[in-house]
């Protein structure tokens, strides 16, 4: 009993919020709160040192901040501290209409947005009940695996950048440019679209994207992806640095819901395109890359990022396919199925997707009367794995935290919402 | 030294009472120096931006002058004009005199590179000994950077790198021994005049393979010496931010930027000296400007200038390729790698100078160097085509 | 196997602890009571049959106008050997809520749990590291409750302006100060 009661009242400051309308009486209150107390400077060895590493810091994705109990260069403890993008998504989404979460779902992984509003309105369709035309479904099929593709240039390029080899992440992000020139010809924005709506998309492909797009892969194809593997994947070094590093189990992975790249590069092959296919991906042939452990043990962090790399390449397949396809289909109008007013009826639904980081989950709750949601909780792919890295640090070097950190591709938006 | 003090007397000033004609003698061939050497960083960090830009396919700087020439002026200004912040609890003593104990070993060793037969500024008997030892001061200012920053992060960079060094210094002085050996002579000026005789007689191509790879663990030795790409894990940015300098900005931060391109340029003129014939040209009509009429103009800084820089361009272009080696797999790189193998190359030349073996009744390290050289040659031509040739790829246009 | 099959096969394990289910929703559920929640847990991803190994997502719902009022904690579960999902909620009242961790099944749930104490002030018993995560440690009260108001103040900061601000701004008061009192820099200049 006396825990429960400890850990209402004994954390988070005070139980109820202040009353005093003019402020006065204010006290200021600690700012961090380290929780246990062996982390305190007096409750340390003598040869055990706090490091902290953020949440301004070159390497960490993002605002996040990590103390480290190091011996040396060995790291005995690790606690990631978040929260500080926070910005009350879900409680926005309660305030506007189901349409208007969009924009908010965009900004949560703000690198890879398209798959984010690509859950959100897949999961309030299977609540309403609609089912979008192939032409839809097909153009979100392309604009999710170019998405897929720069987001990964991103990951690949900045885990790179990590390791201290600077040239492939300029390669990848040049790449990345086209893509985005891409986006900004077709809705407007190159970083947070507001594309994908409830029934439907915001514009349709301009004339000539088809073109534009099959010139884009053709050099991705012929430059991008072979320069990848040759000069930062095959790298002795790079190798060297993350072949033994980070080696997540499988049954540690699902325990901790690891998904996405992180769990193929354990060993797992579970894509959710593959599974239970969405938005039409069953029409589509490709191959899901699960790590092998080629230079070391399975679920090292060299797998994950191989993994990364090798589907940059076969969402090029995917989107060859599905230009092919969208050039026999007719056109249908993109604003056919969206509804006027989306007021579902009381339900709830859990919609997942297959985002790059991992699998993005949606809870939406409907309770029939409002054009608000009543509660939207996102599952995110990068709050999971970072749940796991507390238990991956301990032991490694300082060096190989930011090797793993960068391995598990978190954005800090994601993670905080 | 003695060189100013006859060009003195010579052009007439007899009459100066000695102390003078002494000081002169000293001051102005280490003006000549620090002004090389304080200049320089100036183009290096030109290079190195410039370089990094057309590696990651992009210009580099291309406003600041004409494509970009005063960047590196601007930036130097920029550092000169920045308030000097010292970080509370810091030592105060310590915290100054750090950069300048950084800056101090890696000018030292430039009096003893020679720029031509009698350019020198000192040549002493004990050259290479002077270069190895002076180039330790530098470790000591390190440490005292990282301790006297009262930074966590800066101590970690500090270890580290002391660390690095100390461990590198090893093969990288080993395979000095090795030179000497062949020569016999700790003299710089001796080892030059070992390799007269042109290109084949350089003793990168003599004695195959040996000097190769003695000539690849020195530049890899000397490469962990000056804190660079692969080894550059004590300034890893992403990691510890800036490592042992990271409390510094203005004019201190640019006195270790200083030191790390000098102890570059030192590593590759040492290494050309060594192993690259110094201020020798690749063929002896090309020593002095003979050809055009004027036979008194030596070309000796020309040459070894130039392979210098070369070897500091292909620093450069180490850095920006390959990844960082962390702290652990850097010394078992120095520690079981190269130590072995700079341990070994010293035995067998010793082995080699004792016994002197023939192959077949000819010397077999003079009729291998040719094919070598041209080997090289050949290699690096081509290299320099296809790469050309693969800047210049286009994509193909689509047919309508 | 389908969600009936799941729900029945919880229900014959556990009789009246099962009070409730959804089967025919977007993504059926089944309510257990929030005593039997950890054994439950434990049956479902124990028992070879329906080897839920894995926790996708812990919710914490907020209803304050349902008879009786209450916080329903969902928790969606997924088998990566079968395929299948299923969801299983608890619900407990609003005034002192309190759940029992999972922790010690998933890994995840630490975290999960983390969130919902924050958001809600749900305390779960047995988390080994109850404490906020993505709000300050310092914040007063938990946010995602549907009775939730704003504070005025954060550590001495306006957290939202009111009209009546507004008000008194335009009539030359100065506003968006806090207990504070200090001059912009640019006071002495025109406007």
């Amino acid at each position: 009993m006396s825990s429960e009661t400890s850990a209402m009242g004994g954390v988070g400051g005070l139980s109820s919020p202040p009353t005093s309308k003019s402020g006065g009486g204010f006290t200021p209150t600690p700012r961090y709160d380290s929780g246990s107390a062996d982390w305190h400077a007096d409750a340390l060895d003598v040869d055990e040192m706090v490091l902290n590493m953020g949440p301004q810091h070159p390497s960490t994705h993002g605002v996040l901040r990590i103390e480290l109990k190091t011996d040396g260069e060995v790291v005995k403890a690790a606690r990631p501290h978040i929260g500080y993008l926070h910005r009350c998504f879900e409680k926005h989404a309660e305030n506007v209409d189901y349409p208007g979460v969009i924009p908010y779902t965009d900004r949560m992984d703000y690198v890879a947005s398209m798959g984010n509003s690509l859950g959100y309105a897949l999961a309030v369709e299977k609540l309403l009940g609609i089912e979008t035309s192939p032409y839809v479904q097909t153009i979100r099929v392309i604009f999710a695996e170019l998405q897929r593709i720069a987001s990964h240039c991103v990951a690949v390029g900045t885990y790179g950048m990590d390791i201290g080899a600077f040239t492939p992440f300029l390669h990848l992000l040049r790449d990345r440019e086209k893509i985005l020139d891409l986006f900004e010809w077709t809705c407007g924005a190159r970083l947070l679209y507001n594309y994908n709506w409830v029934g439907g998309l915001s514009h349709d492909l301009p004339d000539g994207f088809v073109k534009a797009c099959r010139q884009f892969l053709r050099e991705y194809d012929a430059i991008t992806v072979p320069e990848l593997m040759d000069l930062l994947i095959s790298n002795k070094i790079f190798i060297k640095r993350t072949a033994e590093v980070g080696v997540c189990p499988v049954d540690l992975a699902i325990s901790y819901d690891l998904t996405g790249p992180n769990l193929r590069g354990s060993g797992l092959p579970r894509d959710l395109r593959k599974d239970h296919p969405y938005c039409g991906y069953e029409r589509f042939a490709f191959d899901v890359p699960v790590g092998k452990g080629q230079y070391g043990p399975v679920g090292s962090c060299f797998d994950r990022n191989w993994v990364r790399a090798v589907e940059m390449a076969e969402s090029s397949k995917i989107i060859h396919q599905a230009l092919d396809a969208l050039e026999k289909m007719e056109k249908a109008d993109v604003h056919e199925k969206v509804p006027k007013r989306v007021k579902p009826a009381k339900g709830e639904v859990y919609g997942r997707s297959e985002a790059p980081r991992g699998q993005l989950g949606y809870y939406i709750v409907a309770d029939g009367t409002a054009v608000n949601p009543y509660r939207v909780k996102v599952k995110s792919p990068c709050f999971t794995a970072m749940s796991i890295f507390h238990v991956l640090a301990k032991g490694m070097y300082i060096a190989d935290i930011i090797a793993l950190i960068g391995s598990l591709d978190v954005v800090l938006g994601e993670i905080d919402r | 030294m003695e060189f100013t003090y006859q060009l003195l007397r010579s052009a007439g000033l007899t009459d100066l009472p000695p102390w003078l004609a002494v000081a002169l003698s000293a001051i102005i061939p280490a003006s000549l120096l620090i002004t090389f050497m304080a200049v320089g960083p100036i183009l290096y960090v030109y290079a190195e931006t410039k370089l990094a830009g057309f590696f990651q396919d992009r210009i580099g700087p291309k406003r600041v002058g004409p494509h970009g020439m005063l960047q590196t002026v601007a930036d130097a200004v920029k550092l000169l004009f920045k308030e000097a912040i010292y970080p509370a609890g810091a030592d105060k003593l310590l915290f100054v005199l750090a950069p300048c104990l950084v800056v101090v070993g890696a000018f030292l060793p430039f009096v003893v590179i020679p720029f031509g037969g009698r350019l020198q500024a000192a040549d002493l008997n004990i050259g290479i000994f002077y270069v190895v030892a002076v180039a330790s001061v530098s470790t000591v200012g390190l440490i005292m950077a990282g301790w006297a920053s009262n930074n966590k992060y800066a101590l970690f960079g500090a270890m580290r790198s002391a660390a690095q060094i100390v461990s590198y210094e090893i093969p990288a002085v080993m395979i000095l021994l090795v030179i000497v050996i062949l020569v016999g002579s700790l003299s710089f000026q001796d080892i030059v005049s070992a390799q007269l005789g042109g290109l084949p007689n350089w003793f990168l191509f003599r004695y195959f393979p040996l000097n190769v790879i003695a000539f690849l663990v020195f530049l890899t030795a000397g490469l962990a010496e000056c804190n660079r790409a692969p080894f550059d894990i004590p300034e890893a940015e992403s990691e510890l931010v800036a490592g042992f300098h990271t409390e510094y900005s203005g004019f201190f931060f640019a006195m270790f930027f200083m030191a790390e391109y000098t102890e570059m340029v030192i590593i590759s003129a040492t290494a050309s000296v060594l192993f690259l014939g110094g201020y020798l040209a690749p063929h002896e009509s090309l020593q002095d400007l003979a050809l055009i009429g004027l036979p008194n103009v030596g070309l000796g800084p020309f040459w070894l200038i130039a392979k210098a820089w070369a070897l500091v361009f292909v620093m450069m272009w180490l850095r920006w390729t390959l990844p960082r080696l962390r702290v652990d797999q850097l010394m078992h790189v120095a520690w079981k790698v190269l130590l072995p193998i700079s341990l070994g190359l010293m035995i067998v030349t010793g082995g080699l100078v004792l016994w002197k073996p023939t192959v077949l009744g000819f010397p077999w390290d003079r009729y291998v160097g040719w094919p070598l050289v041209l080997a090289t040659l050949a290699y690096l031509v081509v290299g320099i085509f296809r790469a050309v040739r693969w800047s210049r790829r286009r994509p193909q246009e689509l047919a309508a | 196997m389908d969600a009936k099959g799941i729900n029945d096969k919880l229900a014959a394990r556990f009789g009246e602890k099962v009070t409730g289910a959804g089967l025919e929703a977007a993504s059926p559920f089944a309510v257990v009571a929030a005593e039997s929640l950890l054994e439950a847990a434990a049956f479902l991803k124990d028992d070879p049959e329906l080897a839920f190994d894995n926790l996708m997502c812990l919710s914490a719902v907020d209803y304050p106008k349902e008879t009786p009022p209450r916080f329903e904690v969902v928790y969606h579960l997924l088998s990566y050997k079968h395929g299948h999902t299923f969801a299983i909620k608890v619900h407990i009242p609003r005034e002192e809520p309190r759940v029992a961790s999972v922790e010690g099944l998933w890994g995840v749930a630490n975290w999960h749990e983390r969130e919902a104490f924050d958001m809600f002030g749900i305390a779960f018993v047995g988390n080994s590291d109850l404490r906020r995560i993505l709000l300050p440690d310092d914040w007063a009260g938990h946010p995602l409750r549907k009775d939730w108001q704003d504070p005025d103040f954060y550590n001495g900061m306006h957290v939202k302006p009111t009209p009546q601000m507004a008000e008194r701004a335009m009539g030359g008061e100065k506003i968006g100060v806090g207990p504070f009192d200090f001059t912009p820099p640019n006071a002495h200049m025109e406007p």
